[in-house]
């Protein structure tokens, strides 16, 4: 692609990741933490980053928001390169770190009021923005930040990360270690925000979450394993998938790894899913039933989760 | 201008939070003005003597009652035997051990020569020199007294004498508190200077509000201006409240103008804080930052002329004290207070603190990212 490609492509995606690599450390003792990734991102899409810790997702975040160079590759937001014009991302990026940090002994009020400010703008300019979200904790605003509950962090990192209606908005596990009627309402916020245009690039380590996304992308060690909407990867799931629970579900967990038929068998709420290697249950069944373990068996729906276990696996 | 007043008015209202951190910017220098002076005390007092004193005569004790009466000796023991005088030194119920031997008085009026015997511990090298002076000085005075009571001078002395007579400019009366304070209150603003601000940053890179601030428009030099200007007022404070202890407690007036000693702090205080800026720029965590401006204090304040006099460092020592901005203003201050030096003859030591002041500050702001 000519260097006219690379800048039309820019213009057409809020964020583009181009083959970007990183690595901490150095010399003899690299931890590499990215090979190589490539996305982009439409205007106004909720693009999921799923991956467990130690994937890279908190390091690709950083480079993205202008907080670390990246040692290969190029990528850029909002048209802008996140190397060279990382002055212009500051002013239309919104970043909510994974770690609260804001400052603790600032009340509720002054934070926004201080993040509003250094981004020359006020409260009352983008009150409509952070409404929702803001009119839950303004009761409190004369707390000290640091005297808030997790939830309500949450919501006032949010706050003061929109405040300058940015265009694309960062959020690194906003869900880790919330609550999960407050995860629930999280994502409700980020599904109004979605409506007001604002590109939204979220990190979580919940595979459930994926769901809620307009598309995902998995990360693993560092490389992207996939990346579509949640439908089409609940529609590549192409194994049979079993779930079955009885009386003794470890012996049972244990029996079904045991068979030679079995491909994949994992704990799944109160059932154990089993991806099978063929179309045919019949032998596994027999098997269970010759062997005296007792269980009821059903067809299973495959869901995200399962998808993404599977990728997991045949990525090992 | 904004984003800084801005950023400033932030500072504030965390620092008026904390109020431990206030009290201890205020307390901790008024307590050490009031208790390192009276401490750090040159002059030796309470010398602990003990003497064996094997003559029993006249002149023995006429001998030793002069030694009391001089209040640098407080007669500890009175061993019988040198053996003993020792086990009383081992045992340091005595710093200094005069033996008298027996035929003192005998031999001082028959032969008009007597020797005498001194033994010091000197594990306190400083105690053990003066105690020495000191005896020799009151044992010459008592030789003289004996001459005078048995020769009969004439008019004129026959032979060469040569008389000193010591004026002390400056400081006449010797007191040391008055180099003592000023220096004290150098420390103390360096302290205040370093120590705060590469604290106060390093806590943002751990709390890791200094990430959020960094992915916003705000530039470095504002942000920096904001971290310096309040640390700059506190230090200001702290040194009108150590002048004012000073002058209300020890009587010190400055002879020369307060507004010197002013210009120059401002000044210093700016290199102070430039270096507090650059550790804060080094280290990662608090921990760090502290052990760096620990150690470089030690030197500062060891090597900075308050308590060892520069010119009897050896030649590399020397080096280094020209390297410590401590040493220039403990110079300047005891010029300005002792002597009532003006900016005329300060203008060297200004220049010299000027350029610390820019080159710490520069290395500051060129070595602090806003991105890794």
């Amino acid at each position: 692609m000519g260097n006219g490609g690379v800048k039309l492509k820019r213009k057409m995606y809020a964020v583009s990741v181009n083959n970007i690599a990183k690595s901490y450390g150095a010399k003899k003792n690299v931890t590499p933490a990215l090979h190589g990734i490539s996305f982009d991102v439409k205007p106004g899409e909720l693009f999921g980053l799923i991956g467990p810790d130690g994937a890279g997702k908190t390091t690709l975040f950083r480079i993205l928001t202008t907080l670390l160079l990246p040692d290969k590759g190029t990528a850029s937001v909002d048209g802008f390169d996140v190397v060279n014009a990382y002055k212009s991302i500051r002013r239309r990026v919104g970043y909510m770190p994974g770690r609260f940090s804001l400052y603790q002994d600032l009340t509720v009020k002054e934070n926004l009021d201080f993040f509003a400010t250094i981004f020359n703008t006020s409260i009352e300019k983008n009150y409509d923005l952070v409404k929702d979200i803001y009119a839950q904790i303004e009761p409190f605003s004369n707390r000290m930040a640091g005297k808030l509950s997790g939830g309500m962090k949450q919501k006032l990192a949010l706050s003061c990360a929109l405040i300058h209606r940015p265009s694309v908005l960062f959020l690194d596990e906003p869900t880790t270690g919330v609550d999960a009627v407050s995860r629930k309402e999280f994502w409700e916020m980020l599904k109004r925000l979605k409506a007001e245009g604002i590109t939204i690039l979220v990190s979580t380590p919940y595979m459930d979450e994926a769901g809620m996304c307009d598309r995902v992308a998995l990360i693993q060690s560092g490389r992207l394993l996939e990346m579509d909407t949640p439908s089409a990867i609940i529609r590549d799931f192409s194994k049979k998938l079993l779930a079955l629970k009885g009386p003794d579900m470890l012996t049972l967990l244990q029996a079904i790894r045991s068979h030679k038929d079995v491909a994949d068998a994992y704990p799944f709420g109160e059932f154990h899913h089993v991806v099978l290697e063929q179309d045919d249950e019949s032998g596994l069944l027999g098997y269970l039933q010759d062997n005296g373990i007792a269980f009821e068996a059903k067809m299973a729906v495959p869901d995200i989760e399962d998808c993404f276990i599977q990728l997991m696996k045949e990525e090992r | 201008m904004r984003t800084l007043l801005f950023l400033l008015q932030k500072e504030f209202r965390q620092i008026f939070r904390d109020p431990s951190i206030l009290r201890l910017i205020f307390i901790m220098p008024v307590i050490q003005l009031v208790m390192l002076p009276f401490a750090a005390d040159y002059e030796i007092k309470n010398i602990q003597l003990a003497v064996t004193d094997n003559d029993h005569s006249a002149y023995s004790r006429l001998l030793v009652s002069k030694i009391t009466a001089s209040g640098y000796f407080k007669l500890s023991a009175l061993p019988g035997t040198e053996k003993q005088a020792l086990k009383v030194i081992e045992k340091d119920q005595a710093d200094m051990v005069l033996f008298i031997p027996a035929g003192f008085e005998k031999n001082l009026v028959k032969e008009g020569e007597a020797p005498l015997m001194i033994s010091t511990n000197a594990i306190n090298g400083v105690k053990g020199g003066l105690g020495n002076s000191y005896l020799q000085q009151i044992i010459r005075e008592f030789n003289q007294d004996i001459r005078a009571e048995w020769i009969q001078l004439p008019r004129f002395n026959p032979e060469v004498q040569l008389e000193t007579t010591v004026s002390n400019w400056y400081n006449p009366h010797m007191n040391y508190k008055l180099f003592m304070v000023p220096g004290i209150l150098v420390l103390l603003l360096t302290m205040v200077g370093a120590n705060l601000t590469a604290i106060n940053i390093v806590r943002e890179k751990e709390i890791g509000t200094i990430e959020q601030i960094n992915v916003t428009p705000v530039r470095k030099v504002h942000f920096i201006l904001g971290k310096l200007i309040p640390f700059w007022i506190l230090g200001i404070l702290v040194f009108t409240l150590g002048l004012l202890i000073a002058r209300v407690l020890y009587g010190i007036t400055p002879v020369g103008s307060p507004l010197t000693i002013y210009v120059f702090a401002a000044v210093y205080l700016l290199a102070v804080l430039g270096l507090g800026l650059l550790i804060s720029t080094y280290a990662h965590t608090q921990q760090q930052a502290m052990l760096i401006s620990f150690f470089l204090m030690m030197i500062f304040i060891l090597m900075g002329g308050l308590y060892t006099s520069i010119d009897s460092m050896p030649e590399w020592a020397k080096m280094i004290t020209r390297f410590n901005p401590v040493t220039y203003f403990i110079e300047v201050i005891r010029m300005v207070v002792l002597k009532g030096s003006g900016l005329a003859e300060i203008r060297g030591h200004l220049v010299v603190i000027s350029i610390f002041a820019l080159i710490l500050n520069a290395w500051a702001v060129l070595n602090y990212h806003k991105r890794s």
